[in-house]
């Protein structure tokens, strides 16, 4: 019987309206005694909804907005005010339909992620052949096809098979990336062209997909101080009214003052402006890559005026490149190839940097490997196409009785200074290249720190495990204001709760997991999340999801976005009980009125939350 | 102890919160509830020897709510 009142709301409010202007035509036209009628049966009509709610609110001991507007409705029905009761019901319901429309609207982007979700996958059967399944009944090591513009369902290995995948819906990044066997393609992403088999590696609502949609949902209802203020706030606030009104009653003898009292004063825009500012902000946030989990953590990512970042993975990309390949004697193409060669049969990541180098140049499968074996700690040693090869640091080559000349040991040293690592290569024992390889910056990076710069950021500090030369490089390039060199986690946290000694407000930026105790000191914790790794999920308070730096100065600026939207919205809501109050006392509002108006600051709140949803900083 | 997601219809009064979190709370048998208002979706963990997840439905069902999915984890 409820459900069906509840799920008539609309119908209702439709004929509570067709009676109002009935009654309203019958009254005008003499027919007074009907036209009451029509309005009376309105006001019942439409109070069934809106009174069973109020009852249900007050058994679990809750002074609803409903409760105010249900006895106010009975007040104006017991003194005759049959037009006041009609309405203000009628616009009541009206309102409400409004809201729930906006409000919905606000909630569009995480709406838009869970519309994303994965519903079917391709299964390989073990005698090759494919089934379509649901999503939901994949298991794991499960074998998936992924045909082009299809989407990837569960987390997993690429077994065979080569495609670009767009991974916008977790990362927020549409540039397409590149995937082979070997590779983890995340549930949620889409397959842009090529062809895939995975392995399914986490299903359900193990996946990254699955597990950013219940981070944002969480975050949505997560309450800022300001949001428990104010609910705390309404908790008494609502009842004050009630004992208001009836103070007013007393005093003026005046039922009709004292019931129009009782609505004007309804707390709603004051309740839900803070929320909806926040769900906006927080569904802003997680379509631009940034996931902010919840309200509070806005509201001190607003105030945050010092930056710590962690060196590698975070300002750097965290992957060693080449950066200068020099060649003292001999043909460049030819080097490049031979040492390419030799380093294929390298462990090491800076070997990997390039073999990755080469690669790009020359074809590696032209030379021919002979001979290769890694000496520990100092570099690689063999014969490749007939030509003895010895790529590594000093020490390998003092063994090989190599000599470096002067000219090259001063190169060598002015790129070391730069914060690179030198590879020294000789072919058939002479010292012919340098091979320069370091961590690069990240692309955005230094844009990025000038935009927080900005937006209010004040003091920036590294901290980073690397060495001096290396972190002093990275700082002067990217003007940091403070740096500590060659820290072991825990001195991390240790300059982290020194600065917040200090007064300031701290927002620390790291990956991986010897950044987490300090991301987890910090005041607001800030985690690349490429790949979803579910430390960096789960301790910091921000999540990067392709592990952008813009995305950061988008979730700073954000964050006062989001605020100064809460700050209006409230403003918004008190300007208008204030506005009305004085009304009411002089006289000018009546209880339908107030009710329009209440109904409309509850609407402006919600539209005025619904520019945070296309923020741009 | 057994978990339940509920997937409601959209909710938009702000009251429903406190409404169905009581209401699952005095269930005998609910541990914990929760309810996600902007994701309408209701959490409760529950002793499966007490009360059911199709009896915890009901109970959101009564208040008035539609129930669209119930998904036990």
């Amino acid at each position: 019987m409820i459900r069906f009142i509840f799920k008539q709301e609309n119908k209702i409010t439709l004929i509570a309206f067709i009676l109002i202007a009935a009654g309203l035509i019958l009254r005008f036209t003499g027919n007074t005694d009907a036209g009451n009628t029509a309005l009376i049966v309105a006001t019942i009509i439409a109070m069934l909804p809106i009174g069973i709610k109020a009852y249900q609110a007050a058994r679990m001991k809750l002074f609803s907005i409903e409760l105010l507007v249900t006895i106010a409705v009975i007040g104006a029905l017991f003194i005759g005010e049959y037009v006041e009761s009609s309405i203000v019901t009628f616009l009541f319901l009206f309102g409400s339909y409004l809201e729930a429309r906006t409000l919905e609207r606000t909630r569009s982007s995480i709406k838009e992620l869970t519309e994303m979700a994965p519903q079917e996958a391709n299964l390989i059967l073990t005698d090759g052949s494919r089934k379509v399944i649901d999503v939901d009944d994949v298991e794991i090591g499960d074998r998936i096809a992924i045909l082009p513009g299809g989407m990837i369902p569960v987390d997993g290995k690429v077994l065979s098979g080569e495609a670009e995948v767009n991974e916008a819906a977790v990362s927020g990044e549409s540039i397409p990336v590149s995937k082979i066997t070997g590779d983890q393609v995340l549930s949620g992403t889409i397959l842009d062209s090529g062809y895939l088999e995975i392995t399914a590696e986490k299903v359900g609502d193990d996946t990254t997909f699955s597990k950013i949609i219940e981070l944002v949902e969480e975050a949505q209802d997560s309450k800022s101080n300001a949001e428990r203020f104010l609910d705390r706030f309404a908790q008494y606030y609502t009842p004050g009214v009630l004992v208001l009104s009836i103070i007013v009653w007393f005093i003026t003898k005046d039922l009709h003052l004292a019931i129009t009292f009782l609505v004007i004063a309804c707390p709603g825009a004051l309740v839900i402006g803070a929320p909806v500012s926040n769900v906006a902000g927080i569904g802003n946030g997680a379509k631009n890559g940034s996931l902010i989990k919840g309200g509070e953590v806005i509201e001190t990512l607003s105030k945050v005026d010092t930056l710590v970042f962690d060196k590698t993975g975070t300002l750097t990309k965290g992957r060693p490149e080449v950066t200068d390949f020099k060649v003292f004697a001999g043909d460049e193409m030819e080097l490049t190839g031979l040492i390419g060669k030799l380093e294929t049969a390298s462990e090491h990541h800076l070997g990997r940097a390039i073999v990755e180098y080469a690669e790009k140049t020359s074809d590696l499968s032209a030379y021919i490997m002979e001979q290769a074996s890694g000496v520990k700690g100092q570099g690689i040693e063999g014969t490749i196409s007939n030509h003895s090869i010895v790529a590594g640091n000093r020490k390998l080559l003092r063994e090989n009785g190599i000599d470096i000349p002067p000219d090259i040991e001063t190169y060598a040293l002015e790129r070391e200074k730069k914060g690179n690592t030198a590879v020294f290569a000789a072919v058939d024992s002479k010292l012919t290249a340098v091979i320069s390889i370091a961590d690069k910056i990240r692309d955005d990076a230094k844009e990025a720190l000038a935009t927080m710069r900005n937006n209010g950021i004040k003091h920036i500090v590294m901290l980073t495990g690397d060495n001096r030369h290396t972190a002093a490089a990275v700082a002067v390039e990217l003007g940091i204001d403070e740096v500590h060199a060659e820290l072991l986690p825990e001195d991390k946290v240790m300059h982290v709760k020194r600065l917040k000694g200090e007064g300031r407000i701290i927002s620390m930026a790291g990956d991986g997991i010897n950044d987490a105790p300090a991301i987890a000191t910090a005041d607001v914790g800030l985690a690349m999340g490429k790949g979803g790794t579910d430390i960096s999920m789960e301790t910091a308070d921000v999540v990067l999801m392709a592990d952008k730096l813009s995305q950061y100065a988008h979730a700073l600026s954000l964050s006062k976005g989001t605020m100064r939207n809460m700050k209006q919205n409230i403003i918004i809501a008190l300007v208008t009980v204030a506005l009305l109050l004085v009304g009411v006392l002089m006289g000018g509002v009546n209880l339908a009125i107030g009710m329009f108006a209440h109904e409309a600051s509850v609407l402006i709140v919600i539209l005025n939350a619904m520019r945070l949803i296309k923020f741009k900083p | 102890m057994n978990k339940v997601t509920m997937q409601l219809e959209t909710l938009s009064c702000p009251t429903c919160i406190k409404k169905i979190e009581g209401a699952l709370t005095k269930t005998d048998g609910v541990e914990s509830a929760k309810l996600l208002f902007n994701a309408s979706k209701a959490k409760a963990e529950y002793n499966p020897e007490k009360v059911t997840s199709a009896e915890l439905k009901s109970v959101i069902e009564n208040l008035g709510y539609e129930v669209l999915k119930v998904k036990e984890a």
